[in-house]
């Protein structure tokens, strides 16, 4: 009888985990005796990280997105439809599009977040955010004909994807307006919701003086409550105000009402052994990326650490073996200082971070692992 | 202290949460309550009461009590 794996989302945590597991399970799945079907809702597979540089006029959102037939297995059963249910008694999910419930003996849910800037009332008018393509494009415009006035870099939502991208749009913002000879005629202001500019500490430790530096105001405990899009003002739970010209918003972000109408999650985000990601709300469901509740962040690499760690892991169950591979929190996350320097930060688990000095080296490694994240996203980096 | 007379309109679980988590979760259901309101944090994070301690003095929002379960901690919290 055929075993059948299926991966419900196709970004990074699913994509490297099911051609992780074609190149695992290549023998078993030739053989017939193992089925991987990577289920996503659209025919393209997007690198998220890209969309920070295209406010910056950097790049496009089509530089985002491969189709997903480019870089899947061919032993994956690719299905592009929607998931609309979770059934974890009887082991089958739903699919809109078909019309149909696909069984499975183990499940991998790998959806991502959502951005859900209705949640503050005023600011998906009020506001600009870059993540998303269209929000991106639209940031872009609106920064185009920016040319005076007050910039707000608000993080409203946490846990948001990207931990350090907000400072490095801040950073980045400074250094656009320095080289194109605006920068006396913008205030920038950087606002964070807990007592320090990030939070992990020592990325907060190294970003303070260097907001100090760059002329970029840091606004610590702000917590936006809600937009008065036509007073352009910011209110927020603290009982304070502040005035913008343009703001861009990291939006609140939320998991999936799949995975708390399926019992995975009260808060919308999979409830998980970290160093398993085994679900502990049901048998034979396992979650990574975005989508999981873990005490890292919700960044691209992680997912990417993960997935190795999970193909591990399937591979040894579906082969009858006991599993040992495990996801220790393993998460990289390059920081553009600017737009010709970077730095970046290394950590687990157990282990903070320490952000090295931003240098023109770091910054091209970063670009040209943006380059390459394809081969990533295949399963071969 | 082990108990208390102040009673809670309702209750953020952040047990098990790491920095900054449960202050992160309080604040986002401050968001979404009416003035007056008492909500009750439970954390088992030894940062939880110098980060509450720290934003509530900030945002005049009042810590008015805090209970010692053993293994968390209580935080009772009246929106101004």
């Amino acid at each position: 009888m055929t075993e059948r794996i299926v991966v419900v989302g196709a970004g990074t945590g699913g994509i490297v985990l099911a051609n992780n597991l074609a190149e695992d399970l290549a023998t078993e799945i030739d053989a017939g005796d193992v089925e991987v079907r990577l289920v996503n809702d659209g025919e393209d597979h997007v690198y998220k990280p890209t969309w920070l540089y295209v406010p910056f006029g950097e790049k496009t959102p089509a530089d985002a997105t491969r189709p997903l037939t480019d870089l899947v297995d061919d032993r994956i059963d690719l299905t592009i439809d929607r998931v609309d249910g979770i059934d974890t008694d009887d082991k089958t999910v739903s699919l809109a599009g078909a019309g149909v419930d696909e069984s499975y003996d183990h499940l991998v849910l790998a959806m991502g977040a959502q951005v859900t800037p209705e949640e503050t009332p005023g600011l998906a008018a009020g506001g600009h955010h870059f993540y998303g393509p269209e929000g991106a494009a639209a940031l872009r415009d609106e920064l185009a004909e920016f040319t005076e006035g007050h910039l707000v870099v608000s993080v409203v939502g946490v846990p948001h994807m990207c931990p350090v991208a907000p400072l490095e749009f801040a950073l980045m913002a400074d250094a656009w307006f320095r080289d194109r000879g605006l920068r006396e005629d913008v205030d920038i202001t950087y606002t964070y919701p807990i007592g320090r500019a990030h939070g992990i500490e020592s990325v907060a430790e190294w970003a303070g003086p260097l907001m100090d530096d760059r002329d970029v105001d840091v606004e610590t405990f702000f917590n936006a409550e809600r937009i008065d899009p036509d007073a352009k003002t910011i209110h927020t739970v603290e009982g304070r105000e502040l005035d913008y010209d343009l703001l861009v918003a990291i939006p609140p972000h939320d998991g999936s009402d799949l995975v708390r109408e399926a019992g995975l999650g009260d808060d919308g985000w999979v409830d998980v052994d970290p160093n398993t990601l085994e679900a502990r709300g049901a048998d034979d469901v396992y979650a990574l990326g975005d989508i999981a509740d873990l005490p890292t962040s919700k960044a691209g690499s992680a997912a990417h650490y993960a997935a190795g760690a999970l193909a591990d892991r399937l591979a040894s169950v579906v082969r009858g073996e006991r599993p040992t591979a495990e996801y220790d929190g393993k998460t990289v996350c390059f920081i553009e200082s600017g737009t010709d320097e970077a730095t970046y930060i290394a950590f687990d688990y157990e282990e903070s971070p320490t952000p090295k000095p931003p240098s023109k080296l770091i910054h091209w490694s970063k670009l040209g692992y943006n380059r390459s994240y394809w081969l990533t996203a295949r399963g071969v980096l | 202290m082990s108990e208390t007379d102040v009673g809670a309109d309702v209750t953020v679980d952040a047990i098990g949460s790491s920095c900054p988590g449960p202050l992160m979760d309080l604040i986002g259901k401050m968001k979404s309550v009416e003035s007056g309101t008492v909500v009750e944090l439970l954390s088992s994070n030894e940062g939880t009461e110098d980060d509450l301690t720290e934003w509530t003095e900030k945002s005049g929002h009042e810590l008015v009590d805090v209970v010692d379960h053993g293994d968390h901690q209580s935080y009772y919290v009246r929106k101004r």
